[in-house]
């Protein structure tokens, strides 16, 4: 580890009403990886995209190897040696890997005639320094997530870069493909890169970074060595006070079965069979998580169990009562379903309506909401001042829009609305996503509530964590069918092996 | 509450339109939500509060008075005309002797034309409140004409009100039917409302000249070579509550298009019905998600934007035209300017008629029979003029959304907004 590469110096970026990054300082030396944790909305993503060039600084200074320098663009920045792997991969699906790579600098005849060979050769060069294996022949809509993830990495090397800025690289990938990518971070440190991590993750800051940068709310709080750092210690800088990150609950009494799948299969719009046959059972006062990795058939399971997507075969009972296939959303809705939907800005709320009729988006045709077609709007906004109250939804009162809340409390709308229907089956996915730590836990809380208040509870999440502290049984869905059932003391690991169908170690050999 | 109850807080819509902008979706579940037209074009309407619509008629006016200017004629002296020819001068109390009994004739047939043009303006806003763009707003006031034609030139025995009555229930059903069916089709095969309308609009017209016109079952039996329906029956009259009913006065009808905001705006806000429409309207997902039936609505808001059109078409018919030929049904217009008032009424209950007088006094401000005009301009020139300039208004008030984009993108582009540029998000699934 030597001298700093890269210099931040009081960098400052206003958005109305919002101060988005406040004299912020980080500096990151050569050969480290330089942690950046903090909540949604924190700041990390616009201090980045300062430095890559997206956005100008309202002042404060950018410091390259000691030299003062300012990024007009991403363009600048590239040329500078930093590269930046985005969450969202921007590969061109249809191309070769070694074809994505070299896109924009392509090795030429004559500056005419693109030289393939020279391209493939280049980069098995730098997948084989950097150990980075990838075929550079293969087409990116063939390969894996985690090994589009290293070709994104490749691409910004080939490009030159010495500071590597990874934007929460690990969202994407099951727990083994993120020892892996450690490892890749870890033999780029050795040849001198410097790696800017991005992450809310605690554990996996600790696990990689050399030092941490906290930001909260625009401020930066500290920089830290990973040595001396815990979670708790973590946690507690990000979110300004002790959290509970652990969930604190009574062992599981779980009465009759409220929800009983039996052999159920779904296609998707494509017809793709993405639920093979699916069959599990959801008792009272229990939290059934089910584990997987994204696109797994996990989202037309819910969709199948709510009425939003017919299913092809098999049978639903809710409370023993059978549902059919052609079963409307406002049948199973009647029917005691509640469900907190995984994408609760396109689908849990019209972010144009108030809370309260928001809060009325189900019931909104029965009393006391409205009697024979004729709507009570204050009856609305009663309910939802009181559900306000009793959620504790921050930010607005029951005429507010909804899209004018923070989407922590949008989520606590959702919930809201959700559990005050008095649901025999509570299908929560996702129910955290894109929520900060104090949410997180609030949202934590209220299904174990919910679990003894005596419901089923069926939880969908991509987050082992969350999957891991809540529920009391656990099924791992692959390519559309359960491949095991584990109590909730199995381990991340295993877990991981069964998300990928145990043939893992095969697919990362290719 | 309704987004009109917050019609004038502009500076608090402002304050949230901007928390939106920082929520904006990406940042706040990683995922690619993209907002309905109907949520987008309110967000934009929040943005731009009343201002806006005022500030686009004011600049579209002065566009006006720049052509007249540029013909060689005395712009000032232009609009004067075209002021006095809309007959709002009968609400100035100096105004006496002639000229007043000038100007309520006049404002009797600026009202006879807001009248028909809040109905079309309803037809288009309803519809859109649902996220559709009902285009077909002409070919629902053909079909309520011709119904209301057919009705009144019939059964010539019946009871004076009854026969109103009827005629105005089976034509508003007409137009209910009509629209009725680029909803089913959209509902069902997943057509697009622009096209079908658009499609309905030509069959209603030629649907219609064919029934009027030579040889057609309602062609009139006393003149067979004039193209023309025979006239309703005299007590199927709409009463005239203001003028001389030879003179063609204000008919009741006017309080028929009175009555339509009010009707409008509870069924928006104060129904089952309307709470579907809307929550359709602005995220169709989270409706369905919500347990409403989203096809039922497309239906059914169809149908009752097809409604207020079949409306329009039959005041026009048994309060003052009393006849439908075949030239009424091409040189009709009605449905399109309804867009223009529904637009610059940003669909609003109250918007809409107050956009409606404007387009009414326009369009008889401009109009040839109008003598001031004549006075201004060669009249073989004051035709195409009034044309020019109403084109010209319907021009700047269509593309005032473009300013509004303009205007937001221009602020976007200073601020650098976090969503635009920030495909990374602080998120994370």
């Amino acid at each position: 580890m030597g001298e700093a590469v890269l210099e931040l110096r009081g960098i400052t970026k206003q958005f109305p009403g919002v101060l988005a990054n406040d004299h912020v300082d980080v500096d990151v030396l050569r050969g480290e990886v330089h942690a950046l944790l903090g909540e949604n909305g924190a700041g990390k993503s616009t201090l980045m995209n300062i430095l890559y060039g997206l956005y100008h600084p309202d002042s404060g200074e950018i410091y390259l190897n000691g030299k003062k320098t300012s990024f007009g663009s991403a363009k600048d920045a590239i040329s500078s040696g930093i590269g930046m792997v985005h969450q969202h991969f921007m590969l061109i699906p249809v191309m070769t890997v070694a074809e994505n790579i070299v896109l924009a600098e392509e090795p030429t005849h004559g500056r005419v005639m693109l030289d393939f060979g020279e391209a493939r050769h280049r980069v098995r060069e730098l997948s084989e320094r950097f150990n980075l294996a990838v075929d550079p022949d293969a087409r990116i809509q063939d390969i894996t997530v985690a090994q589009q993830q290293r070709v994104e990495i490749l691409k910004a090397l080939y490009r030159g870069a010495e500071i590597l800025v990874l934007d929460e690289p690990t969202a994407v990938l099951t727990p083994q493909e993120a020892g892996e990518l450690f490892s890749i971070i870890a033999g780029l440190k050795a040849e001198g890169k410097s790696i800017i991590f991005i992450s809310h993750k605690l554990h996996e800051v600790l696990e990689v970074a050399d030092r941490i940068t906290v930001l909260r709310r625009g401020k930066k709080i500290d920089t830290v060595s990973a040595a001396g750092a815990t979670e708790e210690s973590l946690a507690r800088m990000m979110v300004g006070r002790e959290v509970l990150l652990r969930v604190d609950k009574p062992p599981a009494a779980p009465g009759e079965t409220l929800l009983e799948v039996e052999g159920l299969q779904v296609f998707d719009d494509r017809g793709l069979e993405k639920v093979q046959g699916i069959s599990f059972q959801v008792r009272a006062g229990e939290i059934v998580g089910i584990a997987g990795v994204d696109g797994n058939g996990q989202t037309e399971l819910i969709d199948a169990l709510t009425g939003l997507r017919r299913f092809a075969a098999g049978t639903v009972k809710v409370a023993g009562r059978e549902h059919g296939e052609r079963s409307s959303p406002r049948d199973m809705l009647d029917a005691g379903v509640g469900h907190i939907p995984e994408d609760r800005q396109r689908r849990g709320l019209v972010l144009e309506f108030s809370i309260a009729e928001n809060i009325a988006l189900h019931d909104y045709c029965f009393e006391p909401d409205s009697r024979l077609g004729w709507l009570y709007p204050g009856r609305l906004v009663a309910r939802a001042a009181g559900l306000i109250g009793d959620f504790d939804v921050r930010g607005g009162g029951p005429q507010t829009r909804a899209g004018a809340l923070s989407g922590g409390n949008q989520q606590k709308v959702v919930v809201a609305r959700e559990v005050a229907r008095n649901p025999k089956v509570l299908i929560a996915a996702q129910p955290t996503r894109g929520l900060d730590v104090g949410a997180i836990e609030y949202v934590h809380r209220r299904l174990v509530a919910e679990r003894d208040a005596g419901r089923a509870v069926l939880l969908v999440s991509l987050e082992l964590d969350e999957i891991l502290s809540l529920s009391d049984r656990i099924l791992v869905v692959f390519e559309g069918k359960i491949v095991g059932e584990y109590g909730p003391e199995v381990s991340e690991e295993e877990l991981g092996i069964a998300m990928t169908g145990g043939r893992r170690q095969a697919a990362s050999a290719a | 509450m309704s987004d009109e109850e917050r019609f004038g807080e502009e500076e608090r819509i402002e304050a949230e339109e901007e928390v939106l902008e920082q929520e904006t979706p990406a940042q706040v579940t990683g995922g690619d939500y993209a907002p309905s037209v109907a949520a987008r074009v309110s967000a934009f309407q929040r943005a731009g509060g009343v201002v806006m619509p005022i500030v686009t008629t004011i600049f579209a006016l002065l566009m006006g008075m720049l052509v007249v200017a540029a013909t060689g004629h005395n712009p000032f002296t232009a609009f004067k005309g075209i002021f006095d020819g809309t007959g709002l001068n009968w609400l100035f109390p100096w105004v006496q002797g002639q000229a007043r009994t000038d100007a309520a004739f006049n404002l009797q047939q600026t009202l006879i034309v807001t009248s028909t043009l809040i109905l079309a303006g309803f037809a288009v806003s309803f519809a859109f409140k649902c996220g559709m763009f009902n285009i077909g707003g002409n070919g629902q006031y053909i079909m309520g004409a011709l119904v209301a034609t057919w009705v009144g030139t019939s059964w010539v025995n019946m009871a004076g009100s009854l026969h109103i009555f009827l005629a105005i229930t089976l034509a508003t059903l007409a137009g209910a039917v009509w629209a009725g069916i680029a909803g089913f089709l959209k509902a069902t095969v997943g057509a697009h409302e622009v096209i079908s309308t658009i499609m309905l609009n030509f069959i209603a017209s030629y649907l219609a000249q064919g029934l009027v016109g030579r040889g057609g079952q309602l062609q009139n039996t006393t003149d067979t070579s004039n193209p023309v329906s025979a006239d309703i029956a005299d007590k199927a009259h709409l009463p005239v509550f203001w003028g001389d009913p030879i003179l063609q006065g204000l008919h009741v009808g006017f309080f028929i298009a009175l009555g339509a905001p009010v009707v409008f705006w509870l069924l928006l806000y104060r129904t089952t019905l309307g709470f579907e429409v809307r929550a359709t309207g602005f995220n169709p997902e989270a409706a369905r998600y919500g347990g409403v039936n989203v096809r039922k609505s497309y239906v059914l808001a169809m149908a009752i934007s097809g409604a207020f059109a079949g409306i329009a078409g039959a005041i026009d018919i048994l309060g003052w035209q009393f006849r439908l030929g075949v030239l009424d049904i091409q040189i009709a217009n009605i449905g399109f300017i309804g867009i223009a008032v529904a637009l610059l009424g940003r669909n609003s209950a109250i918007g809409v008629p107050l956009a409606a007088l404007f387009f009414g006094a326009l369009v008889q401000g401009t109009s040839t029979r109008n003598p001031a005009i004549q006075d201004v301009f060669d009249p073989r020139l004051a035709g195409n003029l009034s044309t020019i300039i109403q084109g010209l208004v319907l021009l700047f008030v269509g593309a005032d959304l473009l300013f509004l984009w303009l205007w937001n993108l221009r602020k976007k582009a200073r601020r650098t907004a976090p969503a635009a540029a920030a495909p990374s998000g602080g998120a994370g699934p």
